[in-house]
């Protein structure tokens, strides 16, 4: 059974053509990288899986299930989750509150129930408190819970959105470029942060990433995108090789 | 011991507050110019929660909500004149106030399902457009009145009601607020499409929010309709709609003790403005022009108003307040 099967997918923004035939196969548990150019339609696919944009042609299955068409919402409650390329956390609202947030599509209790606060309501936040002070705890965020997330230093920002998408507790972890903007020091403990996510949240990761040392360090495979076309894949070390992407990373003259 | 206190002494003095709000007005402790204006007070506390929470908190703009009004208000009306046995008024206000809120909710409804189809500036227009249409079918549906407007009402809003009313609009909205679907709303004010994107529904939420808000202004019209004892179409124009939206920049968005400081200055600085004109003789009518002057002014210099999303601590649920 495949955990992840993206097959022809394509998609294009008016005459510009983002996607192009884009395919992708996963295994529960890999780790696999997308890297390419600036431009080169990565962040693009991720808006496909997660439902921003509607591929103009392709299929997505994810464990069996076709999630082309469904809204955003829905995809994360079928088990996927994603950080951005841009720090996209709720500013003005405190980091326990981004990751509660995160809860909002599996809690059970109701408008009235809320309204009323009756037993139903009371015992679930308990635990989504609970839970989620937890995880702020494995991210050493806990001492900010309180803070408005805007106060955060760059690098634990980063931290956050991971902490609040795996607060969605997904199967499949899309993070988009989350060593951006970060210094040599906090790549390493960035890169230790993800394996350490892999083993104890049993999530598959697809990540796109312009660092190198993160890329050939923690990937298993490697896509290259170009233009929106799939120009290689491999292992890390068969990546380095290929004079294709050495190509579109360098240019032609480099060759 | 301390516990215990510490957990129910709002609780208990809003027990021991309400016999006041009867004894007070009836011995004459509270004249009832006071007595109005603190009723008025109450009423417009009650629409300005109301209209935080899509304005405010969720970060949308609706300025129709006297639309909403109007149909609690003539709602109530209704039935207290017509369908509500002779004298037994009191006893049958709450759900005439209620009948108020449910048909203003159902109002929201409509509005909110089709509005919130799609971002950016429709809800303002639609809103817009739903005001002035229940203004013009008010005014054209003879049976009630027409543009003479409704009344044959008793004077059923008490101080003790508008108490009742106003301490439940804010428990429910506290309670709404600090939940998943008051953080929900939060987020969505922040990033609509992150919020998608961490699972909370936000078609459905803003449809739910919408209503909710839409019910409570209606609750309000009704006791709005029962104290003047009066309504009329011209009572729920788009001037109403600006009152409650002067009061809400005014006092914060985002946030209930802003709502009720809102409220209040705004009714006290109005009320003041009365005398001060009589006393210079200056036109009622500048009052008029007031309310909309402060808005722009309050748009351009502290768009998000005193209390702009901050809280004090008394409206926070124990659990969560911030540890010191």
């Amino acid at each position: 059974m495949s955990f992840l099967t993206v097959s022809h997918l394509s998609h294009a923004f008016g005459g510009l053509r983002a996607v192009v035939d884009f395919n992708l196969e996963l295994s529960p548990g890999e780790l696999v990288a997308i890297i390419g150019p600036n431009g080169a339609g990565k962040t693009t696919i991720f808006n496909l899986i997660t439902g921003v944009y509607r591929p103009s042609e392709g299929e997505i299955i994810f464990r069996e299930r076709s999630l082309v068409g469904l809204q955003p919402p829905r995809i994360v409650g079928a088990g996927i989750a994603r950080t951005f390329q841009t720090i996209r956390l709720f500013r003005e609202l405190s980091v326990l509150d981004n990751v509660r947030i995160a809860w909002y599509g599996r809690t059970r209790y109701r408008l009235p129930e809320a309204l009323l606060r009756l037993p139903a309501f009371t015992k679930e936040e308990a635990r989504i408190r609970e839970r989620s002070l937890e995880l702020l705890e494995i991210f050493g965020l806990a001492p900010f819970a309180e803070t408005p997330s805007r106060n955060l230093p760059y690098g634990q920002q980063r931290r956050l959105e991971i902490a609040r998408a795996l607060a969605t507790q997904p199967a499949l972890l899309l993070l988009d470029e989350p060593a951006a903007g970060m210094n040599p020091a906090e790549i390493g403990q960035l890169m230790d942060l993800i394996q350490r996510i892999r083993r104890e949240f049993d999530v598959t990761i697809l990540l796109i990433e312009h660092q190198m040392r993160v890329v050939m360090g923690i990937a298993e495979r490697i896509k290259v995108l170009d233009f929106g076309q799939t120009i290689a894949e491999g292992t890390p070390t068969e990546i380095q090789h290929n004079p294709r992407v050495i190509e579109a990373y360098l240019g032609e003259e480099a060759v | 011991m301390a516990a215990f206190w510490r957990r129910w002494w709002l609780v208990l003095l809003l027990v021991a507050v309400f016999p006041l709000t009867i004894l007070l007005p009836s011995s004459g402790v509270i004249n009832p110019y006071l007595n109005l204006v603190l009723k008025y007070i109450g009423i417009n506390i009650m629409l300005t929660v109301s209209l935080n929470l899509v304005n405010g908190y969720m970060g949308e703009f609706s300025v129709g909500h006297a639309g909403f009004m109007a149909i609690g208000a003539y709602t109530a009306a209704i039935l207290t004149v017509w369908v509500f046995p002779a004298g037994s008024g009191a006893w049958l206000f709450p759900l005439a106030l209620l009948a108020g809120g449910l048909a203003a909710g159902v109002a929201g409804l409509g509005i909110a399902v089709p509005s919130f189809r799609t971002r950016g500036d429709y809800l303002a227009i639609v809103t817009l457009a739903f005001n002035m249409i229940v203004k013009s079918v008010l005014e054209n549906v003879d049976a009630i009145g027409g543009p003479r407007g409704f009344m044959g009402m008793d004077k059923l809003t008490s101080l003790a009601w508008v108490y009742v009313s106003v301490i439940l609009t804010l428990y429910l909205a506290r309670n709404f607020v600090f939940s998943r679907f008051g953080r929900g709303v939060l987020s969505l004010r922040e990033d609509e499409i992150a919020a998608g994107l961490v699972g909370v529904n936000t078609r459905q939420i803003k449809v739910q929010t919408f209503v909710l808000s839409a019910a409570l202004a209606g609750v309000a019209g009704g006791l709005f309709a029962h104290e003047l004892q009066f309504i009329n179409p011209r009572s729920f124009t788009i001037l109403k709609s600006t009152d409650m939206l002067l009061m809400v920049y005014l006092g914060g968005i985002g946030s209930l003790g802003g709502s009720i400081l809102g409220a209040t200055i705004f009714t006290v600085v109005l009320e003041g403005l009365r005398t001060v004109m009589q006393q210079l003789g200056i036109s009622q009518e500048w009052r008029l022009v007031v309310a909309p002057l402060l808005l722009v002014l309050l748009m351009i210099y502290r768009p998000r108003g005193i209390m702009g999303l901050r809280e004090f601590r008394l409206f926070v649920p124990p659990e969560d307040r911030a540890r010191r």
